[in-house]
């Protein structure tokens, strides 16, 4: 359902990602995200990087929507609706690694929270990792990839989740980023035969499974997703491949 | 064949509940989704000329009782629209909506629709918030009976007119409709509504208004059905706020041949039409009737 919810905390992450608190009784699971209203702007899902009663979302400023979110102050009212989607499924799992690109962060950390799993959260530079701190207050082990090596592993989050695969016995790899570093994650956990779920995104409009705009094949990424598992994601063509635009246009993506 | 099985003018479908127009049917595996989920037939999402990205969001919020959207329309455009019928085609049968704002346009989004193999042509003449198209040109009966009616001669499959409830009198638009040649009704679409937040004092919705939809619109469309019915030969189809298979019935003994579902497809999930389809052939057995067409208007004797 939908809230008017008062900003109480605001948090820089890095140069274009702030954090967003707000008190919200609402359940909400590991993985959902929320509809947020900009007036006059836009409305725009974010995933909830906190899920207690206070909750909050992490959001990189990339166009006009997510940069009028960034103008937000404490004290400031929005209108959210949700919690939407199915989230993560981690309760059976033993040993769990979360694989994080860029701002999917986020809609990881209340996993690894909940966890305390091994996380690598990797981004282009090292400028622009984000909750690696809040990651290790949780975790012993968080590892940092960037892909120009200015801080830890030199290479991306995939190469290096490959190379924790080898050495530890993971039974379910999760994780968020750009649809490219997740389609070759999940083939990295075919190869090492490690369960995965994974949070994709698509362009959404009503989050709530009724529109049919942001269908991946025959699931919606808003209802029967965000997150999805290795067999679902085994038969999905779109996956990697197609996205649609507003319209319902099909774009390629390679 | 199986109890539920309906004919419905020169259509024979095997289940009575469709898919409404705008609810998971823009692309064509979705539309087979439907259809292996037990929906009867799925009805397109309304298709216009050209690609259109309908409002920009806020487009849609969960109220008391149903939803309010404004989508605006958003569709791929009737050429690309092709590939996506031929998929959901293979699932099973397939209604095309279309919107227009003249007569012209119309007809020719209908026969390219009865090309692409529709089974029958839905004209959206009633969605309540898209400048120019649905509600505001299908409120004025003249124009009901002008587009039916140049559609019905530029196609040789079914025409059925969807019509709006905001209206002060659905019935003459009914009769409009049937006048042009329509072989059945559909009633209704949303109820106009709006949703302001009292904390940011601003509507939600960036086109203000939009369409009210769901459990609170159930009544409504019962009696815009049962006040059809008593007024035209031409077959109603019901749809408005139906999510379980004793709101079906009330639409089936108001005087409807057949139903829609929309809304609940997001409450309950895809798996509403097999719930349905279930609960309706328990009543069936239960009191007595050996087909849906036996349970047609009774509520009306
Ligand atoms: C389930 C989900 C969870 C997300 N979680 C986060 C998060 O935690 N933090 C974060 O920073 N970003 C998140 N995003 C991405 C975020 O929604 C977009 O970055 C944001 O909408 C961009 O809007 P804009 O106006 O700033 O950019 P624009 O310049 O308008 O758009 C840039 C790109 O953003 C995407 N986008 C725009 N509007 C939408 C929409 N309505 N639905 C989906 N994608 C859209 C499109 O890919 C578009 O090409 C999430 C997306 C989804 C689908
Ligand atoms: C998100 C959404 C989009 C819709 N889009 C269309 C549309 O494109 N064409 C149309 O004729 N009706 C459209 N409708 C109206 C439905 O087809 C239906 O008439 C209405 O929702 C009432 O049924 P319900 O209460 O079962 O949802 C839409 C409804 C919703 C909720
Ligand atoms: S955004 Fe409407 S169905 Fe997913």
């Amino acid at each position: 359902m939908s809230e008017t919810v008062k900003i109480i905390g605001k948090m820089k992450e890095s140069k274009d990602t702030y954090t967003l608190e707000f008190k919200w009784d609402a359940p909400a699971m590991p993985g959902q995200f929320v509809m947020v209203w900009i007036p006059g702007v836009d409305e725009v899902p974010m995933s909830l990087s906190r899920i207690g009663k206070i909750k909050a979302i992490t959001v990189k400023g990339i166009g006009e929507a997510s940069n009028a979110i960034h103008g937000l102050q404490v004290g400031d009212y929005v209108r959210l609706r949700g919690p939407y989607g199915n989230g993560f499924s981690i309760k059976k799992a033993k040993r769990i690694l979360a694989v994080a690109g860029g701002v999917g962060a986020a809609a990881l950390i209340p996993a690894i929270k909940e966890t305390g799993c091994d996380t690598i959260i990797g981004a282009r530079s090292e400028g622009e990792i984000i909750l690696d701190d809040v990651a290790r207050k949780y975790s012993k082990s968080v590892w940092i990839s960037t892909d120009d090596g200015s801080r830890g592993f030199h290479g991306n989050a995939v190469q290096l989740a490959k190379e924790k695969m080898a050495l530890r016995d993971y039974d379910l790899v999760i994780g968020c980023g750009p649809e490219v570093m997740l389609y070759f994650l999940h083939r990295a956990c075919k190869e090492n035969n490690v369960e995965c779920q994974l949070s994709l995104e698509r362009f959404m409009k009503c989050g709530a499974g009724v529109c049919g705009c942001c269908m991946m094949d025959e699931l919606r990424v808003c209802k029967d997703g965000p997150v999805f598992g290795t067999e679902e994601l085994d038969g999905l063509s779109d996956f990697g491949t197609r996205k649609r635009d507003e319209c319902g246009r099909i774009i390629n993506l390679r | 064949m199986g109890r539920l099985e309906i004919t419905f003018g020169r259509l024979r479908l095997e289940r009575p509940g469709m898919v409404a127009s705008g609810i998971m049917d823009e692309t064509g595996d979705s539309m087979a989704r439907m259809i292996r989920s037990g929906a009867g037939a799925v009805v397109t999402k309304s298709i216009g000329l050209e690609p259109r990205p309908g409002h920009r969001n806020p487009t849609f919020t969960e109220v008391e009782g149903g939803y309010v959207n404004a989508m605006g329309l958003p569709n791929p455009g009737i050429k690309l629209f092709a590939e996506e019928m031929e998929i959901a085609l293979r699932a099973g049968p397939v209604v095309g909506s279309v919107f227009g704002s003249n007569a012209k346009d119309f007809a020719m989004l209908s026969a390219k629709m009865e090309d692409y193999g529709a089974s029958a042509i839905e004209l959206n003449l009633s969605c309540p918030h898209a400048e120019g198209y649905g509600a505001e040109i299908g409120s004025d009966p003249k124009n009901v009976r002008s587009i039916v009616s140049a559609v019905s001669s530029s196609v040789d499959i079914p025409v059925w007119a969807k019509l709006t409830p905001n209206t002060s009198s659905i019935v003459e638009l009914g009769r409009a409709a049937e006048d042009g040649g329509a072989e059945a009704v559909v009633a209704i679409n949303t109820l106009k509504a709006m949703v302001i937040s009292a904390e940011l004092r601003k509507p939600v919705l960036s086109n203000k208004f939009g369409g009210l939809s769901g459990p609170a619109i159930k009544p409504v469309g019962v009696r815009a059905v049962y006040d059809l019915r008593g007024a035209l030969s031409i077959p109603v189809v019901g749809v408005g706020g139906i999510s379980n298979w004793r709101d079906a019935a009330e639409y089936l003994l108001a005087g409807a041949s057949a139903f829609q579902v929309g809304s609940a497809v997001g409450t309950k999930g895809p798996k509403v039409f097999g719930e349905i389809n279930r609960g309706l052939e328990m009543f069936m057995s239960d009191h007595g009737y050996g087909s849906i067409a036996e349970m047609v208007g009774v509520a009306r004797e």
